[in-house]
C-alpha cells in the first residue's frame, strides 16, 4: 500500500510541477491545488499506513493498550488543507483580478510591474 | 506525566504573539472608528514591545527558555522555545513595526481608515514573531502561513493594477515556496518520526545521511525562495515596489529576514552533518547573491526597486555566514540579520519620504532634493553607508565578523577566501550603487525634475520616526560590544546546543 501511495505522490508532485510551467495563469493556480494534494498524501504515507485501531486511550490506562494507527498525520494533514485552501482562494481572486483589470491570463504579457523596455540606467555619475 | 502547571513567567514566551494576534482581532472589529486603530495598535505594538524586553533579559540572563502548551510535554507537544538570537531578532522586529505603523499616517488619508490595515499589520508581526520563538518545524510552518496571508492581504491594499501584477508574482512563489517547505517537512517526519526541533537534534544523527542531505537540500530551496537568495531572487524586485511605501517597509525589514533566519536554524542547528555536506552550494549561492545583486541596483532607474536589489544583496551576506559555519561566522550572520531588519525598513521608510516630496518612482524624474530637505538627503546617506558595511555604522560589525571567519576558514579550502572577495566586492558594489542613487536624487541639478511636493506635519512626523530609528542603528554602530558579545554567545548556542536541549527538557533522555 505504500508503495502505490508513494507512486501516487510522485505522479502528483509531477503533474503539480508540469502545470506550474505553464504561462496561463489559471493553469498554473491548478498546478499548486495538486502539488498541494500529492505533498498533503506524502504527509499521510510518512506516518506509515497501517490498519490498527484508534489511538483512544481506555479508561483506567495511560497509554492505548496494542498497537494503534498514528493520530499526528491526520492533525498535521488538516492543517495543511486548511491552510492551502485559504491561499488557493485567495490567489484564485486575485488571478480574476489580474484578468480583469490587467485583461491578461498570461504571465508574458503582465509586464505593469517590470516594464518590458526598461530605461538604460542613467551613465551620469 | 508532569503534573505542575507551566510558569506563569514562562508565558511571557508566548505573550507577544497572543498579544499581537488578539490585537488584530480586535482592530479588525473597531476598523470602521476614526482613530481607534492607529492608537489601538500603538498600544498594543508598545506592549509587545515591552514583553519582548523583558524575555530578551530573561534570555541573557538564563539561556534559552522553552514552553509548552497544554501539558503535551516535548517531543509530542507544540514547544516555543527562545534563544539570544529569536528573542533579538523578535524584538528589531516590533520596534521597526512600531516606527513602520508611525510613518504610514503620512500616506493614509482619511477614507483610507476602513481598510483593516493595522490589523493586518499587527497579523503580519504575530507570524513573524511566532516563526522566530516557535521551537516546532511544523509550527514554524503555520507561522510562515499567518505571515504569507497578512502579506497577500496588505500588498493588494488598493488594488491598482500595478499591485495586482506585483502580487501574483509574490504570491504564486511565495507559496510554492511554502508548499516546498511542507514536502520537506513530510519527508522529515517519515524519516525521523519527529518535528520539535529539540527532538530532531536528538535523532538527527542516526539517520540516514544522504536522505537527510536531500531533505536539507529542499529546505534550502524552500527558504532561499522566501529568503530571495541568487537564483529564486526574481520575486522580490519584481513585487516590493507595487505596495505603499510603509508596506514595503515592513516586507523589506521583516520576510526576507525571516527566510533567512529558518535558514540559520535547520541547516546550521538541526542538520548540521548535511550543512557540512552542502556548504559548497552555499558559499557559491553566496557569492552570486553578493556579486548579483548589487549590480541589479546600479542597473536600476525605479528607486524601490534599485533599493530591493541591495536588501538581496544584504541576504548574500548572511548567506556567506552559513556557509562559513564557525562561531564567528554564525554570529556575524546572526547580527547581520538583526541589522538588516533595522537598516532595511529604515532605508525602504526613507525612500518612501523621496517618493512623497518628489511624487516620482523614478530616479531620472528626481533632482536637487537636497536643497529642500537636508534632513532626508542625510538618512538616506547613512543608511547607503550603513546597507554596505561602512564604519562605524551597524553594518559594518557583521561584515567584520565575517570577514574574520572568512580569513580563518580560508586556510581549510577555497570557500573562505572566496567569500572575502565576494564581500569586499559586494561592498564597493552596494556603495556605488547607493552613492549613484544618492547623488541623481539629492544633488544632481535637474531641469527635468518633476516639482517638488511642500512638506506638511505628517511628513515631518514621519521624517522625525525614522529619523529616530537611525539613530538607534548610529548608536548601536558606535557601542557594538554588546551586540557583538551577545551574537557570539548566541552562535556558541546554536552550534553546540546542549543548553538549548536543556531548556525543552530532552537533555536527560540522552540515547
Amino acid at each position: 500500500m505504500d508503495y502505490i501511495l508513494a507512486a501516487l505522490v510522485g505522479v502528483f508532485v509531477a503533474l503539480g510541477v508540469y502545470l506550474l510551467l505553464s504561462r496561463a495563469v489559471i493553469r498554473m493556480l491548478i498546478g499548486m491545488v495538486v502539488l498541494g494534494n500529492g505533498v498533503n498524501l506524502l504527509i499521510f504515507t510518512a506516518g506509515r499506513v497501517t490498519r490498527e485501531v484508534a489511538p483512544i486511550v481506555p479508561e483506567g490506562l495511560e497509554t492505548p493498550a496494542g498497537a494503534f494507527a498514528n493520530p499526528l498525520p491526520q492533525a498535521l494533514i488538516l492543517t495543511a488543507i486548511v491552510i492551502g485552501f485559504s491561499m488557493f482562494a485567495f490567489l484564485l481572486v486575485l488571478a480574476y483580478r489580474a484578468y480583469q483589470s490587467l485583461d491578461a491570463d498570461d504571465t508574458d504579457t503582465m509586464r505593469l510591474a517590470e516594464p518590458e523596455n526598461a530605461p538604460q540606467p542613467p551613465l551620469s555619475y | 506525566m508532569n503534573e505542575t502547571a507551566t510558569l506563569v513567567a514562562d508565558w511571557l514566551i508566548v505573550l507577544p504573539v497572543v498579544l499581537a494576534l488578539v490585537g488584530a482581532a480586535a482592530l479588525l472589529m473597531v476598523r470602521r472608528a476614526n482613530r481607534v486603530p492607529v492608537i489601538g495598535a500603538l498600544l498594543f505594538l508598545l506592549g509587545i514591545i515591552a514583553c519582548e524586553i523583558g524575555l530578551l533579559i530573561r534570555v541573557v540572563e538564563e539561556g534559552p527558555l522553552s514552553m509548552t502548551m497544554g501539558k503535551w510535554l516535548p517531543p509530542f507537544g507544540i514547544s516555543f522555545t527562545v534563544d539570544l538570537f529569536s528573542a533579538a531578532f523578535a524584538l528589531a522586529a516590533s520596534v521597526v513595526t512600531l516606527v513602520v505603523v508611525v510613518c504610514a499616517e503620512a500616506g493614509r488619508d482619511a477614507d483610507d481608515g476602513r481598510d483593516a490595515f493595522h490589523a493586518m499589520v499587527l497579523l503580519l508581526l504575530a507570524g513573524v514573531t511566532g516563526a522566530f520563538l516557535t521551537g516546532d518545524l511544523f509550527n514554524l510552518y503555520v507561522w510562515f502561513e499567518v505571515m504569507l496571508i497578512a502579506s497577500f492581504g496588505l500588498i493588494v491594499l488598493g488594488g491598482n493594477p500595478l499591485q495586482i501584477d506585483g502580487a501574483l508574482k509574490y504570491g504564486f512563489l511565495n507559496f510554492l515556496a511554502t508548499t516546498l517547505f511542507l514536502l520537506a517537512l513530510g519527508l522529515l517526519y517519515g524519516l525521523l518520526g519527529t518535528l520539535n526541533m529539540a527532538d530532531i537534534m536528538r535523532v538527527a544523527p542516526g539517520a540516514n545521511p544522504a536522505a537527510l542531505t536531500g531533505i536539507a537540500a529542499l529546505l534550502l530551496l524552500a527558504f532561499g525562495m522566501k529568503a530571495a537568495a541568487f537564483p529564486v531572487n526574481a520575486w522580490l524586485p519584481a513585487a516590493y515596489h507595487t505596495p505603499a511605501p510603509a508596506v514595503s517597509a515592513l516586507f523589506a525589514g521583516l520576510l526576507t529576514k525571516v527566510g533567512a533566519y529558518a535558514l540559520l536554524r535547520s541547516l546550521v542547528m538541526l542538520l548540521p552533518a548535511s550543512r557540512d555536506l552542502l556548504e559548497p552550494v552555499l558559499a557559491l549561492l553566496a557569492v552570486a547573491t553578493l556579486v548579483v545583486a548589487p549590480l541589479g541596483a546600479i542597473a536600476e532607474t525605479n528607486l524601490r526597486r534599485a533599493v530591493g536589489f541591495v536588501v538581496i544583496g544584504g541576504i548574500g551576506a548572511i548567506l556567506s555566514g552559513l556557509s562559513l559555519a564557525s562561531a564567528t561566522g554564525i554570529a556575524g550572520a546572526g547580527i547581520y540579520i538583526f541589522q538588516a531588519i533595522l537598516s532595511m525598513t529604515a532605508l525602504y521608510l526613507t525612500v518612501g519620504l523621496i517618493e512623497a516630496r518628489t511624487g516620482a518612482m523614478d530616479t531620472r524624474q528626481m533632482g536637487g532634493l537636497y536643497e529642500a530637505s537636508a534632513p532626508l538627503s542625510i538618512l538616506f546617506f547613512v543608511l547607503v553607508l550603513a546597507a554596505a558595511g561602512v564604519p562605524p555604522f551597524l553594518g559594518f560589525w557583521p561584515k567584520l565578523l565575517l570577514l574574520q571567519a572568512g580569513v580563518a576558514g580560508s586556510a581549510e579550502g577555497w570557500v573562505g577566501g572566496v567569500l572575502v572577495v565576494a564581500l569586499i566586492v559586494n561592498a564597493i558594489l552596494t556603495l556605488i550603487a547607493g552613492t549613484r542613487l544618492w547623488s541623481h536624487i539629492f544633488w544632481r541639478n535637474a531641469s527635468d525634475a518633476l516639482p517638488l511636493a511642500r512638506s506638511g506635519r505628517r511628513l515631518r512626523l514621519a521624517t522625525s520616526a525614522v529619523g529616530v530609528l537611525v539613530l538607534a542603528i548610529v548608536a548601536l554602530g558606535l557601542w557594538p560590544n554588546p551586540l557583538i558579545e551577545g551574537g557570539q554567545r548566541a552562535a556558541a548556542d546554536l552550534l553546540a546546543p546542549s543548553r538549548y536541549l536543556e531548556a525543552v527538557g530532552l537533555a536527560e533522555v540522552e540515547q
